[in-house]
């Protein structure tokens, strides 16, 4: 189970990473591309989408379900990784690699509440 | 810490998951156990990810094959299902076959002894109460039902059992618990079968029922399945069980396969889940299912709710199940289907089909726009998709022929 220390995490099983220039990018964990299985589709919102944390933020897609993906913090969509339209598979392959989306963070203080490598570790039993 | 709960909460389950373990979940939720099979130490020994499915923890999954791998390996080679959950009786009694025909709609007394067939036990109104496999045997019948309707089932038979016992029917009613239930399914299965047994299956038809010993174990060999692929259900006594399964498993060919699976893959080959696909208000004929109501019993009736079944097959129906094949998300249970904007139905079951790689689904739609190459529309999420009525299986169907 990869964890990567230099990103945070959430309680559903989004890793988050904070940019130099203030914005962060989004993926799903390893233990929830496992969990879902072989994902075959995923409904990423529009750019210029604004969401607030808690949120469904995206629909992942597999064989046996179709899952909400919640946005960890609020903020507003600058770019979503077009790349998984044709590859979705990517999101198993390497789940911190095909991250999902960046967004433009609209309450800084909210990255204080996610959690880190070692928290989510524990939280998911691992 | 989270707890597996929260997870399943975190990643809302799959309609499949929805829709499977309602009852289950109800089951919970009242404080009932959930009830085991006789091989459920060796599914968590072998990595089985237990849900509760209609009262019962069975495994959805394996840990060394996600569900599309599971399903892609039944369709090459062959897989083992454990079902030991669905509800075996064995009828006796001379008037068997007289009281089977007034609760279901199968042509019993013309079925050939060793042959089995899908029937479905109706109500009152033609509904379907369930649906059923029933094999003929020289001196009894071999029934298997859905586990999640097994309480029902039994209330529903028994009922109508009384009554004809009281009227003076010869007839008798057994459950089989003393035997688990055990399916292997794929195009391989046969190979595998055929060396544990030491002689050919040829001459073996797809859903005939034998007698056999494996390997020195008695058992029912039912030539059947819920894959579209050959294979057998094979019902093993109890003790027997664990070490059966270990000796199918033992074969290279042969890897484990769960729920998941089991749901992707009936779903592409066309066939009904119960509490999906078919309920007690959907009869028969709009289910697409008339094929299983002998046409002796079509002119002649006798069975519950045949006035209003014998009625739509003359006059036609409103709605009909039908499949699709739909493009962009998957549309899953539950999605409303439209025909030029006009709401004519929707999906009762859907998922992304691992075989085709296209969105599969089967769900009724009003009586005219169901003929295939029909151009519907699906709503996922809000937004209305292009979906085109397509005859099923969706795959072609893998069953021996002699």
């Amino acid at each position: 189970m990869k964890l990567p220390a230099d990103l945070q995490y959430t309680e559903s099983h989004e890793w988050v990473r904070l940019e130099i220039d203030g914005t962060v990018t989004i993926g799903i964990t390893d233990h929830a591309q496992e969990a879902l299985g072989d994902i075959v589709y995923l409904e990423l919102p529009t750019e210029g989408t604004k969401i607030a944390a808690g949120k469904s933020l995206a629909v992942i897609e597999s064989v046996k379900a179709a899952s909400d993906i919640y946005a960890p913090i609020s903020g507003e969509v600058l770019e979503i990784n077009e790349k998984l339209a044709d590859e979705p598979g990517a999101v198993n392959a390497d789940p911190y690699a095909a991250w999902l989306l960046k967004l433009k963070p609209s309450e800084q203080a909210e990255l204080a509440s996610l959690m880190s490598a070692e928290a989510y570790r524990q939280a998911i039993g691992g | 810490m989270m707890s597996a709960l929260k997870f399943a909460k975190a990643l809302p389950a799959s309609t499949f998951a929805r829709s499977a373990a309602q009852r289950a979940y109800s089951a919970a939720a009242t404080g009932e156990v959930l009830k085991k099979t006789v091989l459920y130490d060796y599914h968590v020994e072998n990595g089985g990810k237990m849900v509760p499915f209609a009262g019962w923890s069975m495994p959805v999954q394996y840990s060394n094959l996600g569900v599309g791998a599971s399903h892609n390996w039944t369709r090459n080679n062959a897989s083992v299902f454990d079902v030991s959950h669905m509800l075996a009786t064995r009828i006796t009694g001379k008037d068997r076959v007289k009281f089977y025909e007034s609760i279901t709609v199968a042509d019993i007394e013309n079925l050939p002894v060793g042959s089995s067939t899908l029937s479905v036990f109706t109500n009152e109104n033609g509904g379907i109460i369930d649906d059923t496999i029933i094999c003929k045997h020289q001196d009894s019948l071999y029934v298997v039902s859905n586990a999640g309707c097994a309480d029902k089932d039994l209330a529903h038979i028994r009922a109508h059992l009384k009554a004809f016992q009281n009227k003076g029917g010869d007839v008798d009613l057994k459950i089989i618990d003393d035997h688990q239930l055990i399916a292997i399914q794929g195009p391989k299965a046969a190979a595998v079968i055929e060396e544990l047994v030491g002689k050919s299956l040829q001459d073996f038809p797809f859903m005939d029922g034998r007698f056999m010993t494996i390997k020195g174990i008695e058992c029912h060999v039912a030539r059947s399945g819920y894959t579209g692929e050959d294979g057998f259900e094979i019902s093993v006594p109890n003790s027997d069980a664990v070490e059966f399964t270990k000796m199918l498993i033992a074969d290279p060919r042969v890897e484990l396969a769960g729920l998941g699976a089991r749901d992707s893959l009936r779903l592409e080959a066309g066939l009904c889940l119960y509490g999906n696909d078919l309920d007690e208000t959907i009869t028969p004929v709009e289910a697409g299912l008339t094929w299983t109501i002998g046409k002796r019993r079509r002119a002649e009736g006798g069975f519950l709710g045949a006035e209003k079944i014998q009625d739509q097959l003359k006059n036609g129906v409103t709605r009909r199940r039908i499949g699709l094949v739909v493009q962009g998300a998957p549309a899953r249970e539950g999605a409303p289907i439209y025909a030029n904007g006009e709401l004519v139905g929707k999906v009762t079951s859907g998922c992304p089909s691992p075989s085709t790689k296209k969105n599969v689904a089967m769900g009724y739609v009003k009586n005219g726009v169901h003929k295939s190459g029909t151009e519907l529309e699906v709503e996922v999420r809000g937004r209305k998709q292009k979906a085109v009525v397509t005859k099923m299986p969706f795959v072609p169907a893998g069953y021996h022929k002699v």
